[in-house]
């Protein structure tokens, strides 16, 4: 079987549950994202994924070997994780040659070239790093490792606009060169949209979406005009969120619309990804 | 060219009318190259599945034609299939908006007419 196949896991940290019968597949070459407010559940399966975490239940399964201490498993996943997992006494360019010990793959040339354009210097040790430059030096080795699954934990965590931007500009070039599974967990869901092929949405250990980007999209939209418009609209629609500012009104409705039916002055938009998020991931 | 995520239309339709745009000012010349998907994807920050969506709706409309190995190219007579197809959808997506912003605004139609005029001439 191919890809990563996550089938019903459950963990508990004391009485919180934090990942409840979970099962997923990540398919061979695709970028997803795994969406989900902080606490929700994304570390712990990525951890659990990566053998870093025992699941209480269920099992988790990498190109059909089980990847629970399996090292022949586990080389195929690359995690670059929240935190630092590195001796703070090293210097970049020294952990980037004991990653080739571990991940034969990885490749120094691009790690240095990257490193370059980011301007991260080699010769510095891992705790004189800032949070954004200890972020980007996690980046580039997860983009250096060329192994089918790299998972990036929260990576532009601490990362200014134009390194975000620099870092998802690499990622797809890096994924059209060569393509492998990319597993993107972050809250900052505008950001990553365009990139994704597939997201999924964990809630409280639970996950309330797995589906493909542009279906996603394309399951609902915005509507704005005039207040009295707008109720008169969306009456026996399937609203999630309205916004109401004056006079003037706007919803986020699921479903399609049929555009020759739009009244005059009515505004559609796309679905608006962050307010959908918000929505569905919030506490009741 | 422009990608809006806010734009209630899908991106690789985006990416697709962005490159006949590109066709159509003279950006992209007829049997001229246009960007790789990656070229496209990288800049766009878009997954490159969605840029391959895009250029396959043009590829099979006959407007880009792939040469293997080598890349895309725009395909001889490309921009007068492309204005004709335009043409026809001109009413649907420029008139009807233009009326209907218009009749918000209280102004007549031989009002819009000499606008149009005036926008002939300027």
């Amino acid at each position: 079987m191919n890809g990563i196949e996550v089938n019903n896991v459950s963990k508990n940290f004391g009485d919180t549950l934090a990942l409840n019968q979970v099962s997923l597949n990540f398919e061979p070459n695709k970028i997803y994202g795994l969406l989900g407010r902080n606490g929700a559940g994304k570390s712990t399966l990525l951890n659990i994924i990566t053998n870093r975490l025992f699941p209480d239940d269920g099992t988790v399964t990498i190109e059909g070997l089980i990847g629970t201490e399996n090292d022949v498993a586990q080389k195929k996943v690359y995690m670059m994780s929240e935190k630092n997992l590195y001796p703070k006494s090293m210097t970049c360019q020294e952990v980037f040659k004991w990653s080739k010990l571990f991940y034969p793959n990885f490749d120094l040339e691009y790690a240095t070239k990257i490193s370059n354009q980011f301007g991260l210097g080699l010769h510095k040790k891992i705790r004189t790093l800032s949070t954004g430059f200890s972020s980007i030096f996690k980046i580039v080795i997860a983009l250096s490792v060329n192994t089918p699954y790299v998972l990036f934990d929260e990576p532009v965590l601490g990362l200014d606009a134009n390194h975000r931007e620099m870092f998802y500009k690499m990622l797809i070039e890096k994924y059209s060169d060569a393509s492998f599974t990319a597993i993107i967990s972050t809250h900052l869901i505008e950001e990553v949209a365009t990139i994704l092929e597939h997201v999924m949405i964990i809630k409280n250990g639970e996950i309330l979406i797995n589906d493909s980007c542009e279906s996603l999209l394309s399951s609902g939209y915005t509507v704005s005009g005039t207040a009295q418009q707008i109720d008169a609209f969306i009456l026996e629609k399937v609203v999630i969120a309205t916004d109401t500012l004056g006079g003037l009104k706007t919803a986020t409705v699921m479903g399609n619309i049929d555009k020759d039916i739009v009244p005059l002055g009515l505004e559609i938009t796309g679905l608006d990804l962050q307010r959908f998020f918000i929505k569905l991931t919030n506490e009741e | 060219m422009q990608i809006n995520f806010e734009d209630e239309r899908p991106i690789f339709i985006q990416i697709a009318e962005g490159i006949e745009d590109g066709i159509l000012t003279g950006g992209f010349a007829e049997n001229g190259q246009i960007p790789s998907i990656t070229e496209l994807s990288v800049n766009y920050k878009i997954n490159p599945a969605t840029a391959l969506k895009g250029i396959s709706l043009l590829v099979d409309e006959g407007i880009i034609f792939k040469k293997r190995g080598v890349g895309m190219f725009v395909a001889p007579g490309s921009v007068s299939k492309l204005r004709a197809k335009r043409k026809r959808s001109f009413f649907e997506h420029y008139i009807k908006k233009l009326v209907a912003e218009a009749k918000k605004l209280e102004i007549t139609s031989e009002e819009i007419l000499g606008m149009i005029e005036r926008g002939y001439k300027e």
